[in-house]
């Protein structure tokens, strides 16, 4: 997995690549959470994503809850197919922000 | 060229258990469901449920330790079923302790179980034959 973030205003943008599993959730969580936690609205691009599996679903669900509690929001845009059809498994796309 | 109707295979793998295989583990899996005629939605379903279940073993098996001990995930296809068999040496699997999350409990963890559960037809866990501590085998019929 590899990531790039990008900034405008009180929006930063994680843009995700790569394949997300058990083996590279905490690099996600480094990069996003100090996002959540500095109260960013954050936007997570999944775009690039190819593979997710319930590791990552942990993230996004971690991420919500935190961005929740702390006031403001995670929301995942340009999700791919494969991502999306994951979310949906987990039956989540009523719960997190789909974009 | 028209490709041909599922064919019976038997292909076995050994990987260490670490969270590093797991990409392993997938494109073991990948190279050998492109050898079936079915579609890709379900090989990608496959390859997560095959995935979760390597993550199991590393996760609770293991317990997230450092080990040099090996998993075998053997890949067999015959007359149309499906039969996946994980074998591991590490701790003994409580068979009562194993249930996915309730699907409207929000909450990270306990997914994996279900996307297993959701995906495959059949989930056994059996003890391993020596050398093996546990056998998992997941099972599904490919005709339909």
């Amino acid at each position: 997995m590899t990531y790039k973030v990008t900034e405008e205003g009180n929006i930063s943008t994680v843009h995700l690549d790569g394949e997300i599993d058990m083996d590279v959730t905490e690099k996600a969580k480094e990069v996003i959470m100090p996002l959540i936690e500095a109260k960013k609205e954050v936007h997570l691009n999944l775009k690039e994503v190819q593979y997710m599996d319930s590791s990552g679903i942990s993230v996004l669900i971690e991420s919500h809850q935190k961005a929740m509690e702390l006031g403001t929001k995670v929301t995942l845009k340009e999700i791919s197919k494969s991502v999306l059809k994951v979310i949906m498994m987990a039956k989540l796309e009523q719960i997190l922000n789909l974009d | 060229m028209e490709q041909s109707a599922i064919i019976n295979l038997d292909e076995k793998r050994d990987f260490q258990v670490d969270s590093s295989n797991l990409k392993h583990v997938r494109s073991f899996c990948r190279e050998v469901f492109e050898r079936l005629n079915i579609n890709q939605e379900l090989k990608d379903e496959l390859v997560l449920a095959i995935a979760e279940a390597a993550q199991n073993i590393v996760k609770h098996a293991y317990q997230n330790e450092k080990t040099d001990d090996k998993m075998e995930i053997k890949i067999s296809v015959s007359d149309g079923h499906l039969e996946i068999g994980f074998f591991d040496k590490g701790r003994p699997v409580e068979k009562d302790k194993i249930r996915h999350r309730k699907i409207d409990d929000i909450k990270p963890g306990g997914l994996g179980t279900f996307f297993i559960q959701q995906i495959m037809d059949a989930v056994v866990f059996k003890e391993g034959e020596k050398p093996w501590i546990n056998h998992l085998i997941l099972s599904k019929n490919l005709n339909n």
